[in-house]
């Protein structure tokens, strides 16, 4: 019986935490399967890579070490996954933007079923069964392969806890050569901007988030100082990053990121239906604003009616004094 | 040359999304808009019909609900609609969606450029844009946040994209199946003109009979099934509105609060 | 019979609605508060086309009908009356009274760079002491071989600083009174005149409203909109236009408070229900979809005869009569539903009734507009055809 497959992404050598997330979801169908569970590592430097692989819950780890595939590109990742993983029963791979085009595109390949942007996963009796959100995240569905090709899954970022590491845990590694040459590679990659700062949103645990009521790009001061002192992401609501505040690449909504953090403050932002689809899965949500009214209140645990540029500050500052920093 | 776009209509951003009684989703009388992401797209392609002088076309794989994106997407500039359709196709899944698209490409013939938005927020996915590059033998590439340059006759592109951790800049070979995301330009409203050519048109339809899909792409061959629609769960309790005299006060108790449940 | 309106319109009334919502409406309250108007909105609404959609596309707009006229100042004062105004005084009052009273050559001249959104238009018939008596207005034109000399002052004025043509009515022979006066396109561009803005106003504090000043300003001959002794007709037959902008604009801010309150009562709680719950509550929400409803087909009923070509000018002065009165209750009950957060500027509801105020007084009062339906109905009042008559739509606007 073949294994089960988590293909992890890693960028420069580290691997994203969406990755072992997905390794803890294939953990959990190769168990019920009774089949390993094989980790896909291309790139350049992986060495550190494939070892967490184990420690995160991988059996076996296949890999290619190759300059083709230093960065990753659609084209040779495809080529090269769909070989090693052939006829498996299931392919599965985080929520990163490389991990959703490459599964899907390596399930066109292989013609099989796709389960995109799961945020919940079954597989009782060995058969599976997945919550997929839909409508903006405004609905759920739920999903499941109808007959018995392979199943390609994506996780949605954050939707499942990786498993702890366990640095006691190794196995085989194969290493397979890739199937492109750079000639036979017609994407080539002309240069690369790193972000800086703490715009990583889909993947922060602690997320601040400021709206309308922050009034100017200098009101987004007090989102940046609580989002420092907590080493959490600045987000934004659509009013904030029209207006100009703050660049789109914070925005948190329907037409923004869709975050799923453990702690989401909002402040100043009344939380219109669109900007819940993009946070409402978040663990804890602290409200603050002036508005006692403003729906947000309807979707937190904790509110504070109050002008964000009083509370924010005076919540830094105890974290500071609490945390030691 | 022609770029193709393929669009559907989604509710209105504001809607009001629930499951009914019946386990369908509904969303009141909330109307129907253009899938917010294709504002994008659809911009895009007429901001490239203006500057070289290609054809486009906009693709709704749907039923008749979708003829409404289609209008909005001429009202805004593009040149031809088609809607893609029969009974057999209701359930696909997005590579049942792939192939159909995959087939109507090639139908159209000449296709430079398939621009999609970033996703359609009904089925929460951007997997056919994937799907369908690979089934047509061409490259693929998300999240573009600019077109730095195209050549149609060159039959090469050069686009800045965005990932996780920052700006990438790759250049493809055409034809190539992109999706953009928000940056990439200010959508265009439509005009009265457009509006005036969109309400008169008549949308043709193509059924995977004209495509010759035979089965494939039907919801019978589909390999994806949607089981059941469900509301979100209701989020536990109401709001715990924290009092106190000062602010000082007030942040002291959150910030109790939240250490305790070992949120930080 | 036919109350449908077509595909045509709809989309076009979305675009009008998607623009003031998602383009002005975000930042209304701070220009409001400023009491200034957002320089965006006139270039952005000529280069949507809105400052020409029913003005034939030969003379530079969209050619659409007098309905879709109605059903954009429907959306755009749901929005803000501020951007209806615009139309008021742009299309209604101004635009499409060059193409009832122009010459060819006014209409190339003057209509079309408008119609284009080149140009702005405005129009000055109320003076400092002259409102609803407009016989007795001060304003003079001297004639002296080709050219008009102008003298006056013109108040209550919008877009008096933003305009470049304005359409001014001035006595030509004091002392044959209604029939004494002769209306005159005269641009900003003009020696003698001079425009200044007015601040401290109740409501359509995010607009334009100004005053303007005539000394000695030369208008030449071909300037003259009409015939001498024609000006009260001209200035007549603009109200029937500028009235009907007014009535579709007012129904719309009726539909801006009828929309807030059942937003708010639903998600406003007393006593352990939503206050949408409690019945005289339900009243008002009642009485305001009535008056919506109401004001709508007054409205559309006056469109759809300017679309045939014929005299409206009761029925428009009834549809703004109904739906300015209508959206002043309308507001009032908007502000007692939301409570001390409609006393506040946080919610829009009280801008509605600071905006909604000023078309009871403009454009005829409520007071003019009941003895005109009164003198109607007893027919003491009777409207006499028009040397030149307001032109019936015709899909050929769309030509060209």
């Amino acid at each position: 019986m073949s294994a089960v497959f988590v293909w992890i992404d890693q960028f420069k050598g580290k691997a994203l935490n969406a990755s072992w997330e997905a390794l803890a979801v294939g953990r959990t169908v190769a168990n019920a399967w009774g089949v390993p569970l094989t980790a896909v590592v291309f790139g350049q430097g992986i060495e550190n890579v494939v070892t967490l692989s184990f420690h995160y819950g991988a059996d076996k780890v296949v890999k290619c070490e190759d300059a083709t595939l230093a960065d990753y590109r659609l084209e040779p990742y495809a080529a090269l996954l769909g070989k090693v993983v052939g006829d498996a029963k299931a392919v599965i791979g985080g929520g990163s933007t490389r991990g959703r085009e490459l599964i899907a595109a390596v399930s066109a390949d292989l013609n099989g079923a796709l389960l995109s942007d799961v945020t919940e996963l079954s597989a009782d009796g060995g058969k599976l069964n997945a919550t997929r959100p839909v409508f903006a995240g405004k609905v759920l569905s739920t999903v499941a392969p109808s007959g018995d090709g392979s199943v390609f899954i994506t996780t949605r970022s954050r939707a499942f806890a990786p498993l702890t590491p366990d640095a006691s845990r190794a196995g085989e590694v194969e290493s397979v050569a890739p199937v492109l040459s750079e000639g036979q590679i017609s994407t080539k990659i002309e240069g690369f901007e790193e972000t800086k700062g703490t715009v990583n949103l889909s993947d922060a645990a602690i997320i601040i988030s400021g709206g309308r009521g922050v009034g100017s790009p200098e009101g987004f001061a007090p989102v940046r100082e609580l989002a420092d002192v907590l080493g959490g992401a600045v987000g934004a609501s659509r009013a904030a990053v029209d207006a100009g505040w703050i660049p789109y690449p914070h925005q948190v909504g329907q037409t923004g990121k869709v975050v799923s953090p453990n702690l989401y403050v909002a402040a100043g932002l009344s939380g219109s239906i669109q900007h819940q689809a993009g946070m409402r899965t978040s663990k804890v949500i602290v409200a603050i604003n002036k508005d006692p009214d403003a729906p947000i209140f309807k979707l937190a645990q904790y509110g504070i009616v109050g002008d964000l540029f009083k509370e924010l500050p005076a919540i830094a500052a105890v974290f500071r004094e609490k945390l030691g920093k | 040359m022609n770029i193709v776009v393929f669009t559907k209509s989604t509710p209105d951003t504001a809607a009001k999304v629930e499951v009914d009684g019946g386990g369908k989703v509904t969303w009141g009388n909330a109307q129907l808009v253009l899938n917010p992401w294709d504002e994008y797209s659809v911009t895009e392609s007429v901001l490239l019909k203006d500057a070289h002088k290609v054809n486009t076309t906009a693709f709704a794989i749907g039923d008749e609900i979708h003829n409404d994106a289609l209008k909005q997407a001429l009202a805004i500039g593009m040149d031809n609609a088609i809607r893609i359709w029969d009974a057999g196709m209701s359930g696909q899944d997005s590579l049942g969606f792939a192939k159909s698209a995959a087939a109507a490409v090639k139908k159209l013939g000449d296709v430079g450029l398939v621009i999609f938005g970033k996703e359609f927020v009904d089925v929460g996915t951007d997997a056919q844009v994937y799907q369908l590059a690979r089934l047509l033998g061409c490259t693929a590439i998300g999240a573009v946040s600019k077109i730095v340059a195209v050549d149609f006759n060159a039959k090469t592109i050069k686009v800045e994209r965005m990932v996780e951790e920052g700006k990438q800049t790759l250049t493809a070979p055409l034809p190539a199946v992109i999706s953009v995301l928000k940056d990439i330009n200010e959508p265009k409203s439509p005009s009265f003109i457009g509006i005036r050519k969109a309400s008169k048109a008549v949308i043709p339809v193509w059924s995977s009979a004209d495509l010759g899909l035979g089965e494939a792409a039907s919801g019978a061959a589909a390999k994806v099934s949607t089981v059941a629609y469900r509301n979100l769960p209701v989020r536990a309790g109401q709001v715990e509105i924290i009092e106190g005299g000062s602010e000082r006060e007030r942040a002291e108790k959150l910030v109790n609060k939240l250490l305790e449940e070992k949120v930080i | 019979m036919d109350f449908l309106l077509t595909e045509e319109h709809l989309m076009a009334q979305k675009m009008v609605r998607d623009f003031a919502q998602k383009e002005v409406y975000p930042t209304i309250k701070e220009w409001d508060r400023k009491q200034q108007m957002n320089p965006d909105v006139l270039p952005r609404m000529g280069e949507l086309g809105i400052l020409g959609i029913s003005i034939p596309t030969r003379y530079g707009g969209q050619g659409y009908d007098y309905v879709t006229l109605g059903l954009a100042c429907e959306e755009l004062e749901r929005v803000d009356t501020t951007l209806r105004v615009v139309m008021s005084v742009h299309m209604g009052l101004n635009s499409l009274a060059l193409l009832q009273w122009g010459t060819e050559a006014q209409k190339q001249k003057f209509l079309a760079p408008q119609a284009r959104g080149e140009k702005y238009a405005g129009f000055g018939l109320t003076e400092p002491e002259v409102g609803s008596d407009v016989v007795n207005m001060r304003s003079t034109a001297k004639r002296h071989g080709d050219t008009y000399v102008l003298n006056g002052e013109k108040m209550w004025i919008s877009l008096a600083t933003k305009a470049h043509h304005f359409l001014v009515v001035a006595k030509t022979d004091p002392a044959a009174g209604h029939k004494g006066m002769t209306a005159f396109i005269v641009t900003n561009d003009m020696k003698g005149v001079t425009t200044g803005d007015l601040h401290g106003k109740l409501g359509v504090r995010a607009g334009s409203t100004g005053w303007i000043a005539m000394q000695d300003v030369e208008v030449p001959l071909e300037n003259r909109l009409g015939e001498e002794g024609e000006g009260f007709y001209v200035a007549m037959s603009c109200l029937d236009n500028g009235r009907y902008t007014v009535a579709a604009g007012a129904t719309g801010l009726i539909r801006a408070c009828l929309e807030d309150s059942l937003k708010y009562s639903m998600s406003r709680k007393t006593f352990g229900k939503e206050i949408a719950r409690h019945q005289l509550i339900q009243q008002k929400i009642g009485f305001m979809q009535q008056w919506y409803d109401a004001a709508r087909l007054l409205y559309l009923k006056a469109g759809f005869m300017k679309n045939r070509g014929m005299r409206n000018t009761r029925e428009t002065g009834m549809a703004k009569w109904y739906a300015t009165d209508h959206s002043v209750q309308a507001a009032l009950e908007a502000i007692q539903i939301h409570g001390a957060y409609g006393f506040s500027d946080e919610y829009d509801v009280e801008r509605y009734l600071r905006n909604g105020k000023g078309a009871v007084i403009y454009e005829g009062t409520s007071e003019i507009h009941q003895l005109m339906q009164a003198e109607y109905a007893l027919g003491f009042r009777q409207d006499r055809p028009l040397r030149c008559e307001m032109p019936a739509y015709d899909p050929s606007w769309q030509e060209g």
